[in-house]
């Protein structure tokens, strides 16, 4: 993974302290909130319904054991011992005191951490595929390009005070695991007839209270192009974006009211017009950053004596192995995709010693890398076979093997009324009583691959739109009311799930899912025939059907 | 209303002028874009130094072939939220190759004003009390080390074509 040279560690140092004394003028009057807000916000700092919420960067989802160590000490020390991990592949501290807000940034630094951009109207974290560097699919990894774009766009002079923040996210395999057609900017990697790798270019995706999927701006962009395209984006954005009403400031709307044609455009004359001087990217440079993420040696392994004993003698470590390991590049590997989805518990959540045991596996066996998928879920993606039985032991021993990864209980659920100021609904309890339901046994084995995806509100951090199943929390007359939308999907065949009909209570949600999902079951061709695929072959006929002539028959 | 520049705060030269205002011929002044656009005719042929304000979100191509006309360019922040102007001075002074003073007006914060430096703006009017103040005690914040080439005298760093620090 990338390591700081000097230039970057003293880059973050010099942050830190300037926050450090930003907080020491906060905390003595000197400033008030009005002032003090722009300077938290530049730092990750939010203020929620409870407290602080801190947010700190996990660039492109990658951290090694001694980071995902410090993460564990930070949660300990300063908040109630345990951080959430996000959809933005992020971890958030939902407890920090504003007085420990410097140290805990200081901390960070002694690992090459930082809060910065987490938020505000600016270039955020960018994210990339969590499987990177180690899926049997992929044309080249992606992250040393979004360790590029998050330097390059770090404190921008020009881009810090956008109409709105804006997400970046690079994908490198034919499967796009990085949802990258809802984000501000997608960029693909492809390889085009000349066998040269570049990017496909999307802008305009997003999620929020006006969905929309990215429109493609290019088929072929030249690497040594990345940085002038991106800039001559956003600088389209910077001046025509609109300021005039927070909801409808994000790029998709630019894109939407000018018209994809005229945005490429815009956008092309920009790109040509301006210099390349300093931003044009020479090949030695993405080599050395390439060299950063260079894969571990992995000798390929043709038996896997131990891996395969287990899988016959232990039915649960069968199932994980099924279910939570994708396959390797390299024979007898895997990638192993570690559920923050306990039956029952709150997506995303993982404890100090939980922090502390995936780290550990991460040292002994996982080379060093650890990763957070934008499923709130935490990877290890080198692991040989063999080694998964230990692997699985000491995971089961922290509350951490749930073999659910992609099954219906694998559900992304945005804080909600819990935590989040801006909620309309509870979501984290409608998680937890779905997943009490389908639990990670035979049953949800059966249903088969199925996301299910649930925002506290309209603003749609759940990402409810491009769920199979999206649930969305509403309020009406004082009652939590639950949306049900189908056939979302966020993959490289992207589209936005279609409502069902009218909303249900907190108390007949989880019928109203169980129902859907009988009707797949009964209207599948055979396993091998998905939720998104059956759904997208029968329509929403069939699942209205269920949903409301029961209910209407239940009510008389 | 102080004016800072290089790190100092200094007179101002320059006024601004006043809805149905005569200018005076002596120059010196800054006019609104609407303003300039309809007396143009007016000034043909005097040198008087003038200066021009324009406002967020209007398209640099409206007035770029009067741009060497003028001494001055004053770009407004309506908030510090609202970054258009840190795009209109780069281009201004990297695709129009205005040489003269760019000034940033409006809602600039001490947080901006290296920012506004790196993007081409050299004075600042500064409205903020609290700014103010604090320019007068410590300066603006000179962070020196950036991920992007900016106007400011930087020099390169390493192999990487945008990092920068100041030199
Ligand atoms: S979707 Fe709404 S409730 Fe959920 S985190 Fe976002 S703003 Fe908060």
């Amino acid at each position: 993974m990338y390591r700081y040279d000097e230039f970057d560690a003293a880059f973050v140092a010099d942050r830190v302290s300037a926050f450090r004394d930003q907080v020491s003028r906060r905390l003595s009057g000197d400033m008030t909130e009005e002032q003090f807000r722009p300077h938290r916000l530049m730092n990750g700092l939010y203020l929620q319904l409870h407290a602080y919420m801190l947010r700190v960067a996990v660039p492109y989802g990658t951290l090694n054991a001694r980071q995902m160590h410090k993460l564990a000490h930070i949660a300990r020390v300063y908040d109630k011992g345990f951080g959430h991990f996000t959809t933005r592949q992020n971890i958030q501290y939902n407890w920090p005191a504003l007085s420990d807000v410097p140290a805990i940034l200081d901390e960070l630094a002694s690992v090459e951490m930082h809060a910065i951009q987490t938020s505000g109207n600016c270039i955020r974290n960018v994210t990339a595929d969590h499987f990177a560097g180690a899926a049997a699919d992929e044309i080249e990894d992606p992250r040393p390009y979004a360790e590029i774009l998050r330097q390059w766009s770090s404190i921008h002079p020009e881009f810090t005070f956008l109409p709105r923040k804006f997400k970046i996210a690079v994908n490198g395999a034919d499967w796009d695991r990085a949802a990258i057609q809802v984000h501000d900017i997608g960029y693909q990697i492809v390889r085009n007839e000349a066998g040269e790798v570049g990017f496909a270019v999307y802008v305009g995706g997003g999620l929020g209270r006006t969905p929309m999927i990215a429109r493609k701006l290019r088929d072929f962009l030249p690497k040594a192009d990345l940085l002038a395209y991106t800039q001559a984006i956003v600088r389209v954005y910077n001046l025509e974006g609109r300021r005039d009403n927070k909801y409808k400031a994000r790029i998709k709307i630019l894109v939407h009211e000018k018209g994809v044609d005229p945005m490429r455009e815009a956008v092309e004359a920009e790109f040509a017009a301006a210099s390349r001087e300093f931003i044009s990217l020479p090949a030695s440079e993405i080599a050395r950053i390439k060299s950063y993420f260079a894969p571990p040696a992995l000798q390929a392994r043709a038996a896997c004596d131990a891996y395969e004993a287990r899988r016959q003698t232990d039915p649960r470590f069968a199932a994980f192995a099924a279910n939570n390991v994708h396959p390797h590049r390299v024979a007898g590997h895997g990638v192993v995709t570690i559920s923050l989805k306990p039956i029952g518990g709150v997506p995303g959540d993982a404890t100090a010693a939980q922090m502390d045991a995936v780290a550990d596996l991460a040292a002994r066996y996982g080379h060093d890398e650890i990763r957070v998928s934008h499923e709130q879920n935490l990877v290890l993606p080198h692991v040989a076979l063999d080694d998964l039985p230990a692997i699985y032991d000491e995971l089961a021993a922290n509350g951490l093997a749930t073999a659910n990864a992609g099954l219906i209980s694998d559900i992304i659920a945005c804080p909600g009324l819990d935590y989040c100021a801006l909620a309309t609904a509870r979501s984290i309890p409608i998680a937890q009583r779905i997943s009490e339901r389908f639990g990670e046994g035979e049953r949800a084995r059966d249903i088969g691959e199925l996301k299910i995806k649930i925002s506290g509100c309209i603003n749609a951090c759940g990402h409810h739109h491009v769920g199979h199943i999206g649930i969305l929390g509403l309020e009406r007359k004082g009652v939590e009311t639950y949306q049900i939308t189908l056939g979302g999907s966020g993959d490289e065949t992207c589209s936005l799930g279609t409502l069902t009909g009218p909303g249900f209570s907190s108390e007949e949600v989880v019928d109203a899912i169980e129902r859907i999902v009988n009707v797949y079951m009964s209207v599948r061709t055979d396993r091998s025939e998905d939720f998104l695929a059956a759904y997208r072959r029968v329509g929403m006929q069939p699942f209205k059907e269920a949903l409301y002539e029961t209910s209407k028959g239940a009510d008389i | 209303m102080a004016l800072w520049k290089n790190g100092a705060f200094v007179d101002d030269a320059w006024r601004e002028i006043a809805e149905g205002e005569d200018p005076p011929p002596a120059g010196h002044v800054i006019l609104p874009l609407d303003w300039w656009e309809q007396e143009r005719d007016a000034f043909e042929g005097s040198n008087a130094p003038l200066g021009l304000r324009v406002a967020p979100g209007v398209p640099i191509e409206r007035f770029a072939r009067d741009i060497n006309r003028f001494a001055l360019i004053e770009l407004v922040f309506p908030k510090f939220g609202d970054g258009r102007a840190f795009s209109m001075a780069r281009l201004l002074r990297e695709r129009h190759g205005f040489r003269g003073e760019l000034r940033a007006t409006g809602d600039v914060l001490i947080d901006q004003i290296q920012m506004m430096a790196r993007c081409g703006f050299d004075t600042f009017q500064i409205s903020d009390a609290t700014t103010e103040r604090l320019l007068r005690e410590r300066g603006a914040p000179a962070y020196k080390r950036f991920y992007q080439p900016g106007a400011t005298p930087e020099a390169p760093v390493d192999s990487r074509p945008w990092a920068r620090r100041p030199g």
